[in-house]
């Protein structure tokens, strides 16, 4: 089950701690996989790592022309993008009075204008192709809100409802788009809290713990597989309990 | 028959994997050739692809024939 030999992926914002481990997880699984991020350091350890089947492709996507370039880079060195991997994303968190327009844009343009540019990309091949999968890292907060999130919770409640639209549009073509809405995972950004921090965010848990970066993975893998070709337009909350929608 | 028209037609008897005796100049995709919206969409961008030729949505849309696609190809490339 759920074997993605001879597939092809593309993962942005893989120098990240999701990132990575969706591409492990893609890799493992048999895929050839492209490694997109901003830290070239990160990308090119991760693909010594991994060793065969895997590229870098290193792009800055608040740069519509970046974003396209990437997309081509992709299919030039994989050959398609059978699999996108939407996952690179930004905050810039502050409560709404404060936010500037600036913060406003830059979270829009990464999270999810980057997100439609690489879909209408990778769509156009996969529909000649008759196969394709996108799966779009949302998260709990473009459900639930929270504050000092208003321009990323409206860019990940965005991607849900643009996952839902395409979904519509290209289903025909064995192609499904859904999205994966982790709650809280334990990242290097989590690290730094005390444990008193840390307690306090677990008790809101119902699983009594923060989500690991592979248990997000294995949600991606399923739905990049041949077995989740019913399921689409859909999002799947990984988030221990957290929120049940 | 023109070059035009021949290349047309392959393209669609390739795309919609209709018989190419069906694919007549007055045959409209969508009503004879079994062609959906998103078809449509993909024909118009195979022969922009085919023949270098930008054909924009306000003139993709009046394309519903095979003899639509030959008149704007012609007249544009």
């Amino acid at each position: 089950m759920f074997d993605l030999s001879g597939k092809t992926a593309l993962v942005t914002g893989a120098s990240g701690g999701i990132g990575g481990a969706i591409a492990k997880a893609l890799h493992a699984r048999g895929a050839v996989v492209g490694l997109h991020g901003t830290r070239r350091e990160a990308l090119d350890a991760l693909a010594a790592e991994l060793g065969g089947r895997v590229h870098v492709l290193p792009a800055n996507l608040a740069d519509a022309a970046a974003v396209e370039q990437l997309a081509k880079d992709a299919e030039a060195a994989m050959g398609s993008i059978d699999i996108l991997v939407n996952n690179a994303g930004l905050t810039k968190d502050t409560l709404v009075l404060r936010m500037k327009d600036e913060d406003w844009q830059t979270v829009l343009d990464v999270n999810l204008t980057a997100a439609f540019r690489l879909s209408r990309a990778a769509v156009k091949g996969q529909m000649k192709r008759r196969w394709g999968r996108i799966i779009n890292i949302t998260s709990i907060v473009g459900v639930t809100g929270n504050p000092g999130q208003v321009n990323y919770a409206a860019s990940k409640a965005g991607m849900i409802g643009m996952s839902k639209a395409l979904a519509q549009e290209v289903a025909s073509r064995n192609i499904t788009v859904n999205c994966v809405a982790p709650g809280f995972i334990a990242s290097a950004m989590t690290d730094v809290l005390s444990d008193e921090q840390k307690a306090k965010l677990n008790a809101g848990i119902p699983a009594g713990r923060m989500g690991t970066s592979d248990e997000i993975a294995a949600a991606v893998v399923y739905l990049a597989s041949a077995e989740a070709a019913y399921v689409t337009g859909q999002t799947l909350h990984v988030n221990g309990g957290m929120a049940m929608i | 028959m023109s070059d035009v028209a021949e290349r047309v037609k392959k393209i669609v008897v390739e795309h919609l994997g209709v018989e190419e005796a069906k694919v007549t100049e007055n045959a409209s995709f969508i009503d004879d050739l079994g062609a959906d919206s998103l078809d449509t969409v993909e024909l118009v961008m195979a022969f922009e692809e085919e023949f270098s030729v930008e054909i924009p949505d306000d003139a993709a849309e009046k394309i519903l024939t095979v003899k639509d696609a030959i008149d704007f190809i012609t007249a544009n490339s």
